[in-house]
């Protein structure tokens, strides 16, 4: 049987996500062709906004490039909108004079900003806000002019005029009413959302109606009902949308104020479906993708021939998308006659939360500043949970049922599975951490690639960073000792290297051998650890292997997007002559290095490097003193330092000498995790000595010692281990610390959640107590150091491990006759 | 006539590893596995075009080094739960040297 013909008519985030989910489904079933108005792939319309404001590129929010649809076998269409569906002969025509025949027809034209009709709305200057072709002609207009008018105080005026603030623009929003986001919003939030923005520049003319745009052959100005006038070099009309119906409604389908469809999506012709913005279902119109998603999720099943989904209608939420904002509404939250009304307001921090109940339910919640708990309230609305036995605390978050005062962590770490985290894709808490854990992601980009979550609009992002730093955290304090190491074993990290120590396994063959690895060699997540441990126990003996390095590692650089990779040279202490800077400066001519950044660890980062030429660079680099900095890998980073005495008119020792002793003692040595020192010379810490693994904060009296701190996903200030006299204690500590993490951590397991998992006095015990076992401690370190301190740049610079940088060759031509 | 090119020897490729290949028009990655099979793909990941050479090599996979998707190396199909799929090309191996047939690959490509 040949395939059946589906057409789409619409290139957009309902329609696309639609066949994304048929494909899933039924990927051989049709042969799919896509026609879209717009000249450009999917892209993320919802991403438009921080576009605008300068946070991301148009690059950035391509949900499916070119590639995807060719590699689908998709036809795409760009740039060619349908004009004409013949409902008889089942075909389309397009702008281009295209013909196609369907056999299913998929509608998903989405919606047009409604352009108030008002004289003066089509000069040139006049925008809405809808797709890249508007937001490129808003920023083309902040370059030139200075005066923008948004008209219309709601979800997308308010982040249109947010972006043209950010341009650099004088931004007036227009609104009719007199609260921001009436739909969304309350009175008391609105009020606080208005004061925010206007704090931070932007001007609001309330209860004002345009009358007419001013203007000869381009605006120059707005004027309102009452007579009153104000300049304007551009108008950006936000004032609502209506779906796009137009080719439906000629095609002589049943619209009103959408295209109506059934609650399997389709239309009054039961060959063509409809989803998106452009749909009516039930008397509702949508503007908001989750609800779109859900609609397409169905859609798909009834193209796919299975025909069990309904769709039955969404109960929306909001969330606003300007930096620094932080509102959260949903459902009915302006109170009717018998309903109740809890509040918590709290001016001075900028805290507002009302909840509308009605028989013990929650029927809307509005929230601004604090809007940790508006997934929970979201869900026991949509639940119509019972609330009467929590009643009295709900307004202080979920967290509050139990122990209190742990931050979002333990926040997010309350709510139940199937608490959803992410609205735009419908992904649930318990997804998330089923593939944070079976999977092992590490990083914000793998769960948004394993699971969808906060891939859309991107303001669940924090939840889902936090239920990443709960999840890892957790894994390593709930069960430590019995946590397998991956599926490859039923062993623990800890029996492996108990192993690796007493029986003793000294390659990784005897080491799969002697504990039945169940599969012969291993994978990507087990071989690195074992390769770590092999080599933190037997440095002289063990020989590294490179295949089970993750690439970073293997190619002693940081792989970035585009398979390029970054140069990192060690700057000792932060510190450097000018006869240095020179030579990375020619290191960067000659190799014609893209960028060159600053980065956070005082040293300086060469982007877009070829991996071929990675050697050659080194080999110049080497030449000149520099040996590798380890920005790449599992292993001794950085050393941040602070003026300190020499220069400092506050220091009280001399921080950045002893941080390039410390940096000398320790780097090259390879690690459970990344590791990080400072030495800061006094307590004003400007070297943030307390969030690093290991920190020194010079005073009068000596060198105070601190461990276990990190940045990153979770921020983690240090313990206080103790107080040192001398430097040479402050080498003899340090080493013996760091060793002692070397031996015992995880693998992955950074100092802090490592600190946490045994705890401080435990290390204290082993570090401070026992003065026999810090100095043997020390003595390994040292003794391993000989091994690490050989530089992997030179090495390789002379001509080791080559094969890793010289791809093979073939002459296709000459190979194919 | 023949369409199998030689295009290196076997103990070019690190066991357990991969080399990248360059003709005049792809960009091939070359997989050697534990037990020693060969395999070759297309040296781009179908998530975000990561360079599958790059990755670490396990059993009959691959993990790219960008966001860690596991690729069989010997369908070029992505192991759940993500979905997509790699062209591959037909090698064998012979005497110690590798051979690439590109022409046998043209209708996947
Ligand atoms: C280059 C740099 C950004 C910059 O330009 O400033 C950077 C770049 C990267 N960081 Fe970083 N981090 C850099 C300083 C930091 C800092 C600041 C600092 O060290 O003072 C932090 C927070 C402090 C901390 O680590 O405690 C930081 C916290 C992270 C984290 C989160 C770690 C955590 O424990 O939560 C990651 C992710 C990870 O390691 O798994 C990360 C990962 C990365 C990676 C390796 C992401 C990746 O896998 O590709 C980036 C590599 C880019 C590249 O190719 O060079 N980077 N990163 C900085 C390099 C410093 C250096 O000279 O080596
Ligand atoms: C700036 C901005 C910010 C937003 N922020 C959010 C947010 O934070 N959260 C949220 O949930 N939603 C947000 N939205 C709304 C969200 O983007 C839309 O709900 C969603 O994109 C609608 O999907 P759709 O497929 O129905 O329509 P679209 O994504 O608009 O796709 C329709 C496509 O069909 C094309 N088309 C129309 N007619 C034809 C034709 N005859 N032939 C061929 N092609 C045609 C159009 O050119 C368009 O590309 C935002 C929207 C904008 C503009
Ligand atoms: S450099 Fe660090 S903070 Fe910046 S994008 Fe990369 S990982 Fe994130
Ligand atoms: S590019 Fe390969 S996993 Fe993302």
């Amino acid at each position: 049987m040949s395939k059946q013909k589906l057409i789409l008519i619409g290139n957009g985030m309902a329609g696309v996500r639609t066949v994304e989910e048929l494909l899933k489904l039924e990927p051989e079933m049709y042969e799919i062709t896509i026609f879209g108005a717009e000249p450009h792939p999917n892209y993320n319309r919802i991403m438009l906004s921080p576009v605008l404001a300068g946070e991301k590129t148009i690059d950035d929010i391509v949900l499916n490039n070119r590639e995807w649809y060719a590699d689908n076998g998709i036809t795409l269409h760009t740039g060619d909108p349908v004009v004409a569906i013949d409902r008889i002969s089942r075909q389309v025509k397009t702008a281009s004079g295209n013909t196609l025949s369907y056999d299913r027809l998929l509608l998903a034209t989405g919606s047009n900003p409604f352009i108030i009709p008002v004289p003066g709305h089509e000069l040139p200057g006049v925008v809405g806000f809808r797709d890249i072709r508007d937001v490129e002609m808003m920023l083309e207009s902040a370059r030139q002019y200075q005066k923008a008018v948004v008209i219309g105080g709601g979800l997308l005026g308010l982040e249109a005029a947010n972006g043209l603030m950010k341009n650099g623009m004088d931004v007036t929003v227009v609104h009719l009413m007199d609260i921001l986001m009436e739909r969304q919003l309350d009175k008391p939030a609105a009020e606080l959302l208005k004061a925010s923005l206007a704090e931070s520049g932007m001007n609001f003319l309330m209860q004002a109606e345009t009358a007419e745009i001013l203007g000869d052959d381009r605006v120059r100005g707005v004027r309102f009902k009452d007579g009153s006038e104000i300049e304007a070099d551009l108008v950006v009309m936000a004032v609502g949308i209506r779906a796009n119906t137009e080719l439906a409604q000629q095609a002589g389908l049943h619209c009103e104020r959408g295209v109506v469809v059934n609650d399997t999506l389709q239309t009054f012709d039961p060959r063509i479906y409809a989803v998106g913005e452009c749909v009516q279902h039930r008397d509702s119109c949508y503007g908001l993708v989750a609800p779109l998603f859900e609609q397409a999720k169905v859609c798909a099943n009834h193209l796919a021939m299975l025909g069990y989904g309904r769709y039955e209608g969404s109960v929306t939420s909001t969330k606003l998308k300007v930096t620094g904002i932080d509102l959260f509404s949903a459902g009915e939250f302006n109170e009717e006659e018998g309903d109740e009304t809890l509040v918590l307001q709290d001016p001075a921090q900028g805290i507002y939360k009302k909840l509308v109940i009605w028989d013990n339910r929650i029927k809307g919640a509005v929230m601004y500043g604090d809007t940790m708990d508006g997934t929970w309230y979201f869900q026991l609305l949509r639940e119509e949970t019972d609330i009467s036995c929590f009643r009295n605390t709900i307004l202080f978050g979920q967290h509050d049922l139990g122990d209190a005062g742990h931050g979002d962590e333990t926040r997010v770490a309350m709510l139940s599975d199937d608490a959803e985290i992410c609205g735009c894709n419908g992904v649930c808490k318990g997804d998330i951490v089923n593939a944070i854990s079976s999977k092992g992601l590490f990083t914000l980009d793998e769960v948004r690639a394993h699971t969808k979550a906060s891939a859309s609009c991107g303001s669940c992002t924090g939840l889902v960073e936090s239920l990443l730093a709960s999840t890892m955290g957790e894994g390593y304090a709930a069960t430590p000792s019995e946590k397998a190491v991956c599926a490859c074993t039923e062993h623990s990290h800890d029996e492996v290297i108990q192993a690796i120590r007493t029986a003793p396994l000294k390659s990784m063959r005897d080491l799969f051998d002697y504990l039945n690895w169940k599969a012969p060699d291993g994978c990507s997540a087990c071989r690195p650890a074992l390769n770590y441990y092999l080599l933190a126990n037997w440095p002289g003996e063990y020989q590294d292997d490179a295949q089970s390095r993750f690439i970073n590692e293997r190619a002693h650089g940081n792989i970035q997007k585009d398979g390029t990779y970054s140069v990192v040279p060690r700057m000792f202490g932060g510190l450097c002559t000018a006869n240095d800077l020179r030579t990375i400066a020619d290191v960067a001519d000659k190799f014609e290095v893209p960028e060159i950044k600053v980065t956070g660890g005082q040293r300086i980062d060469l982007f877009g490097v070829k991996k071929e030429q990675l050697p050659a660079m080194w080999k110049d680099l080497t030449a000149a003193g520099f040996v590798s900095g380890h920005a790449y890998g599992k292993a001794m980073r950085t050393v941040k330092t602070c003026a300190g005495k020499t220069w400092c008119r506050f220091g009280t020792q001399n921080s950045t000498g002893l941080g390039v002793q410390l940096e000398e003692l320790t780097w090259g040595s390879w690690m459970p995790h990344k590791f990080k020192l400072a030495v800061s010379g006094c307590p004003r810490n400007c070297a943030e000595a307390t969030i690093k693994d290991f920190g020194v904060v010079c005073v009068d009296s000596g060198y105070e010692l601190h461990i276990g701190g990190n940045g990153g996903i979770k921020v983690r200030v240090t313990d206080l281990l103790c107080k040192v006299e001398t430097e040479a204690e402050v080498l003899e500590y340090c080493g013996a610390f760091t060793q002692l993490y070397r031996e015992e951590a995880h693998y992955l397991e950074r100092t802090a959640p490592w600190v946490e998992r045994v705890s401080l006095s435990y290390v204290k015990q082993r570090i401070l107590e026992d003065e026999v076992g810090r100095k043997a401690l020390f003595e390994r370190f040292q003794y391993g150091q000989q091994f690490a301190q050989i530089d992997p740049w030179r090495v390789r610079a002379e001509g080791a491990e080559a094969h890793e940088f010289k791809p093979l060759h073939i002459n296709q031509m000459r190979a194919v006759s | 006539m023949s369409d199998w090119i030689a295009i290196a020897k076997l103990n070019e490729i690190p066991p357990m590893g991969a080399r990248k290949l360059l003709t005049e028009t792809l960009e091939i990655a070359l997989f050697r596995t534990g037990n020693d099979e060969v395999f070759a793909l297309r040296d781009r990941c179908p998530h975000r075009g990561g360079p599958l050479s790059q990755g670490i090599v396990h059993s009959n996979a691959v993990s790219c080094p960008l966001h860690n998707w596991k690729i069989d190396l010997q369908s070029g199909e992505v192991q759940g739960p993500d979905d997509g799929c790699v062209n591959t090309y037909a090698v064998k191996v012979d005497e110690g040297v590798v051979y690439l047939n590109l022409a046998l690959a043209e209708s996947a490509a």
